[in-house]
């Protein structure tokens, strides 16, 4: 069997400059480990998920992969090409969307930015073309190939892109959080592309980072969980599940708490705790995984001897957001609150 | 061998496109042409001002002659220097693309090459235009019919291969010191608008700046297009070679600029690598 992707023990670390802010005192210029020693294989033919929140080092692997980026130490292969030796080679594999981006020459239009890239691949202009049709239809672009880039809205400009790293041919494709901002219909469509496109030969690898969960559950074959850069587990989305499979997933609303949520972890029966403020609602979730489901009175007990309503409680199949909760101890989500 | 050809030019044909829509996207056509044939004449109005009050009117014509054929084919280090040196910093910034080109299969050089070609086609509109100006209003002395064609057409084509090395070199740079590329390509021209001989003979300027001069192939350069356009040159130190001996020097002192640029380009690129900079935006 083949790998499109292959990594031994990737390192990738940051020179960190010094705190901008005098008082907190913290002059000596650190490293930041954007990578950790990570190693995956992807084969051929497969649809790959990165999941991981933000600032887990998923960007920071899909560079090294598309030669942007160095990596401190060890090996990246795509294709069976070293990444570092070899990147003339790895670009003719590849290709990449970033997510959430919506630049682009503002002077060219739809087809001619898909065009003029297909181009720089030295796709024959025919094919090209062919391959724009398709990929304007399927994306109900087709009333727009003739507009400029520059008077495009931001989600028509972000689907562009996506377009633009599809029509060049890639064997192998890394889409970096390819639905990020879009809204839900546009990344419907996006998502229904990335089927299609994987479908239509068995050869075709994509590798995609997600800090949706649902997304990656839906889309993927096999999914890495990475966090401080490091990959905690990979395999299907169903095995992950299924190490779940003997304990019990709750949910509990409360009304908006501030404090005393560290001791929650330590109720007895209970194996991972995290929790997520929707300040919006006036509430704050719970979300508890316990090792049996008996153990959930110990938890109602808890909270009413701490005088904490209850607004809701439910239980729930266990979700690739849970396996992430009870491998790391926190929510995808409460790393700092800015998620969309 | 054959494939790497048309490689090659698809990357150039497929650039220059991009280049040409950027340097032509005005509204109107009209204006476009215009902005043409305008600015080219009135820069080489305020030379021509310029040299009157400071010469009071006492016009040597073979020096008038000389600073106005120099500062005509200077347009194209001006123009194509800083069109190529920006790309790499316009399609980071502005366009936000440059991830995207930097990952394409294709070699950069060819890429920035082609982004050039429109200001090389544009600039040498303007040149002639600027020329013929000066023929008809200002009476310099040029003979349409004695120019030296062939090696005009030759020595233009070289220096275009050595401005575009030189803006690669830049290019290069613009990718490690975003905040100051712009200082240094306006600065390398300046330096080579005093070294190069575009506005006087190298003759009056110190000893020391003379051998620095003699180590620019651009200084060849606008000796060659001198003598080809009006058949002789003023220049004491550079009137003793042949023109057969200056092509040779300018031809040598382009491989050597060459492969500088290379090598400094590709060093470069390296460490942007490493650093992640090739993405990164600046945000100024
Ligand atoms: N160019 C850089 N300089 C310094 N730190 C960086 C740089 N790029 C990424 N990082 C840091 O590396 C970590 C991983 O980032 P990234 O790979 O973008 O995460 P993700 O894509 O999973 O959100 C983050 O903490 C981020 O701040
Ligand atoms: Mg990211």
């Amino acid at each position: 069997m083949n790998y499109a992707v292959e990594t031994f023990d990737l390192n990738r670390s940051f020179k960190l400059k010094k705190a901008k802010n005098k008082k907190e005192n913290n002059n000596t210029p650190g490293k930041l480990i954007a990578l950790d020693n990570a190693s995956i294989k992807i084969h051929q033919g497969e649809l790959f998920g990165l999941l991981g929140p933000n600032g887990a080092g998923k960007t920071t692997l899909i560079k090294i992969l598309s030669t942007l980026l160095l990596p401190s130490s060890g090996t990246a292969l795509v294709d069976g090409v070293d990444v570092v030796k070899q990147p003339d080679q790895v670009r003719k594999r590849i290709n990449m969307v970033s997510g959430g981006e919506h630049c682009g020459y503002g002077i060219l239009n739809v087809r001619e930015t898909l065009w003029m890239f297909s181009q720089f691949y030295g796709i024959p202009t025919q094919v090209a073309q062919a391959r724009i049709d398709v990929l304007l239809k399927i994306l109900k672009m087709e009333e727009f190939a003739k507009t400029k880039i520059g008077k495009l809205s931001t989600g028509l400009r972000q689907k562009l892109n996506f377009m633009r790293g599809f029509v060049c041919g890639p064997k192998i494709m890394f889409l970096d959080e390819p639905t990020l901002g879009l809204d839900v219909q546009i990344a419907r469509d996006v998502r229904a592309y990335i089927r299609t496109w994987m479908k239509e030969n068995p050869e075709r690898t994509v590798l995609l980072t997600t800090h949706y969960m649902a997304e990656a559950d839906e889309l993927c074959d096999r999914v890495a969980i990475i966090d401080k850069g490091k990959v905690m587990v990979c395999d299907t989305p169903g095995n992950l599940k299924k190490t779940l499979a003997g304990e019990a997933v709750f949910r509990i609303e409360v009304p908006l708490a501030a404090n005393g949520m560290e001791t929650f972890g330590q109720i007895s029966g209970v194996k991972q705790f995290a929790y997520e403020h929707k300040s919006h609602l006036g509430r704050t979730e719970l979300k508890f995984i316990l090792h049996d489901e008996s153990a959930i009175s110990n938890v109602t007990e808890f909270l009413s001897n701490n005088s904490s309503k209850i607004v809701s409680l439910s239980k729930m199949e266990p979700s690739l957001e849970d396996v992430f909760v009870a491998l790391v101890g926190r929510g995808l989500k409460d790393e700092n609150g800015s998620q969309n | 061998m054959f494939e790497n050809t048309k490689d090659t030019i698809r990357t150039i044909r497929t650039a220059g496109k991009l280049g040409w829509a950027m340097e032509s996207n005005w509204t109107d056509p009209f204006l476009f042409a215009i902005y043409s044939v305008v600015r080219p004449i009135a820069s080489s109005l305020i030379l021509v001002v310029m040299y009157y009050v400071i010469t009071r009117g006492k016009t040597s014509l073979d020096l008038f002659a000389f600073i106005y054929v120099g500062n005509a084919f200077f347009m194209y280090v001006v123009n194509v220097l800083f069109g190529i040196s920006w790309v790499i910093h316009d399609d980071r910034e502005h366009y936000q693309m440059i991830r995207y080109i930097y990952i394409a299969p294709m070699k950069m050089y060819y890429y920035l090459f082609g982004r050039g070609i429109a200001k090389m086609v544009l600039t040498t509109l303007a040149v002639i235009i600027t020329i013929a100006f000066g023929m008809l209003a200002l009476k310099i002395p040029i003979n349409l019919m004695t120019i030296n064609y062939p090696l005009l057409i030759f020595s233009v084509l070289v220096g275009i291969f050595i401005i575009t090395c030189l803006g690669i070199l830049l290019a290069g740079i613009s990718m490690v010191t975003a905040h100051h590329s712009y200082a240094l390509t306006e600065g390398i021209a300046g330096l080579f608008y005093l070294a190069c001989g575009a506005i006087y003979p190298i003759d009056i300027l110190p000893v020391w700046l003379q051998y620095i001069s003699k180590l620019l192939p651009l200084t060849y350069w606008l000796e060659l297009v001198r003598r080809a356009i009006l058949g002789k040159s003023i220049s004491t130190t550079l009137g003793g070679y042949s023109d057969f001996q200056l092509i040779l020097i300018m031809l040598g002192t382009t491989l050597v600029l060459a492969m500088f640029s290379n090598y400094i380009y590709r060093s470069i690129e390296h460490i942007a690598r490493k650093h992640g900079k090739i993405d990164q935006l600046t945000n100024y």
